[in-house]
């Protein structure tokens, strides 16, 4: 670690950071500020202020329902891929190491595949025929696994490899254990806060996904972020508190996230 | 012995919903746009992609895309690295404060940062009038390609430093000190030693900069209501906008884009492999 500076060298790198905050602050002040104003326009500052627009926002119920359907979708997709991506890292690092060069490619197919690519095959091969989904929040849910999982698989592997697998199962076994008792009782408690932080943060990225919501879904089963742009042309006030309740939330949870990472050092 | 293989069978047997889910929403629609983007109505064969490269229009998506995608990355990663350099010369309170903050704000983006900018820079926005007030500028449109580029620098930013501070850690402290005692100066050291250490890392970077920038399709979406002219707005509006469906057109759009996608994705892994901090 870099040890503090003097001097004038200090004050140049106080400086940049101020004015990095101060960069990266500024929508966002500027977003709360005007929630909070009774009426801004074509002035520097506003005339009043007023909690009206957080008001009449937490009062709507189509926003109310959106928030909620967020939430399904986005637990949905997490318990999705707790289920799917825990046994194969498993089964990878216990049975089969070498499968994770092979996984470690596969992982980098949502990062190269933009979600509006992977739109255009989703919604020709499943809006209509046997497996039509589109417009339905279970597609959302199977796209939401894939958009976490490069995420979720580094993060578990990572505490995977600190909490040395094969020595735990090892000594598991041969302390009587079978194979399914050494990885529930021994293994996945030790997984615990890693994978409390890795979903947390799962969260708060899924929770501001819009390009799947928007291009498959949209109205039929609207999220959070697709009401969000489909209220644009009500008031910025209003808009603004929302965007506000909308950050304050997901700050909440990168807090708790960030939290729980720090006790487990 | 046999208890071993069959443990290994029934590993293979877990994996077998991960492989089903993966195949149907990641394989699959993959496959289907490499497919199809190769019919036509005439048939099979490249002419989605003649017609891709000498329309104008789509040329014009293509080149903006580019231009949007590298102008933010460049100017994101210069601020990045100065803001990362100097997050760690400063006392640590500080340090965190500023470091978790950053890390809160790289989920700002999208259809909420949008609507950020046009609050701040919109036609009335505050920015835009206190600027114009002040007579530091004329006129400002947000919804031009330089106010983009301005909103994509913003959401790369804080994912600029998230990647770069680590990245810091393969510069000791002792070599600068070991240079200054040989006789280099400021700039010797970062000539000689501090960018050649540090090469690997910004280039990796700034693929990963210029891949988020090329793929984002919620800011420019919300910020202009699909009407300007980039990659991903073409792609989208050609499978569900309201005018004309092609999903064929679409399929070779995108996978032009997946085509620049892969070359930087390639190139990132290949700038991992020699950087200095991993190799180590």
């Amino acid at each position: 670690m870099s040890r503090a500076e003097t001097g004038p060298a200090r004050l140049y790198h106080r400086t940049v950071v101020y004015v990095l905050f101060i960069i990266l602050l500024l929508p966002l002040a500027g977003t709360l500020v005007y929630s909070l104003a009774s009426s801004w326009s074509a002035t520097i500052l506003p005339s009043g202020f007023t909690f009206k627009w957080y008001v009449a926002l937490w009062s709507d119920p189509r926003f109310l329902m959106a928030f909620g359907q967020s939430l399904l979708v986005c637990v949905g997709a997490l318990i999705l891929s707790i289920v799917l991506i825990l046994p194969l890292l498993f089964v990878v690092h216990y049975h089969f190491p070498k499968l994770d060069a092979l996984m470690n490619i596969l992982i980098l197919l949502p990062f190269a595949v933009p979600p509006v690519v992977s739109s255009v095959g989703l919604l020709q091969l499943y809006g209509s025929g046997p497996f039509a989904m589109v417009g339905t929040p279970w597609i959302l849910i199977g796209c939401y696994f894939t958009v976490a999982l490069p995420f979720m698989y580094r993060a578990i592997t990572n505490n995977l490899q600190a909490i040395n697998l094969r020595d735990l199962m090892d000594a598991a076994q041969l302390l009587g254990a079978n194979t399914w008792q050494a990885a529930f009782l021994v293994v996945l408690p030790n997984l615990r806060k890693g994978l409390m932080v890795a979903l947390l943060l799962s969260f708060s990225f899924l929770f501001g996904e819009f390009v799947f919501a928007n291009l498959l879904v949209g109205t039929r089963y609207e999220t959070l972020q697709v009401y969000l742009n489909n209220m644009r042309n009500s008031s910025g006030h209003f808009n603004s508190a929302l965007v506000v309740s909308y950050f304050l939330f997901v700050l909440l949870l990168t807090w708790a996230a960030n939290r729980l990472n720090k006790d487990k050092d | 012995m046999n208890s071993m293989t069959r443990g290994k069978w029934l590993g293979l047997l877990c994996l077998v919903p991960f492989a089903v889910f993966f195949i149907v929403f990641q394989i699959a629609p993959l496959a289907w746009v490499a497919i199809n983007s190769l019919h036509s109505d005439s048939g099979w064969g490249l002419d989605n992609f003649m017609t891709a490269f000498n329309s104008r229009f789509y040329r014009q998506a293509i080149q903006y895309s580019l231009e949007i995608s590298f102008w933010s990355s460049l100017i994101g990663i210069v601020i990045a690295i100065l803001g990362s350099y100097s997050l760690r010369k400063v006392d640590s309170r500080l340090r965190d404060f500023v470091n978790s903050f950053a890390n809160m704000t790289s989920n700002f983006s999208g259809v909420p940062l949008a609507f950020a900018f046009i609050i701040l820079l919109g036609f009335n926005g505050c920015l835009t009038l206190i600027l114009k007030q002040s007579g530091i500028i004329e006129d400002f449109n947000v919804y031009s390609k330089t106010g983009l580029i301005i909103l994509y620098t913003y959401f790369q930013i804080p994912l600029g430093v998230l990647l770069l501070y680590p990245a810091f850690d393969a510069l000791r402290d002792d070599w600068r000190e070991s240079a200054a005692l040989l006789g280099a100066s400021t700039f010797d050291f970062w000539r000689h030693i501090g960018l050649p250490v540090l090469t690997p890392a910004l280039l990796g970077t700034f693929v990963i900069l210029l891949a988020n920038a090329l793929g984002a399709y919620a800011t420019v979406y919300a910020l202009t209501t699909g009407n300007f002219n980039v990659l991903p707005i073409r792609i989208a509006a050609m499978v569900a906008g309201d005018i004309t469906l092609d999903p064929n057109m679409a399929s070779a759009l995108a996978m032009i884009l997946v085509g620049l996608m892969t070359i930087v994705t390639v190139a990132h892994q290949w700038l991992l492999k020699r950087s200095y901090h991993v190799s180590r």
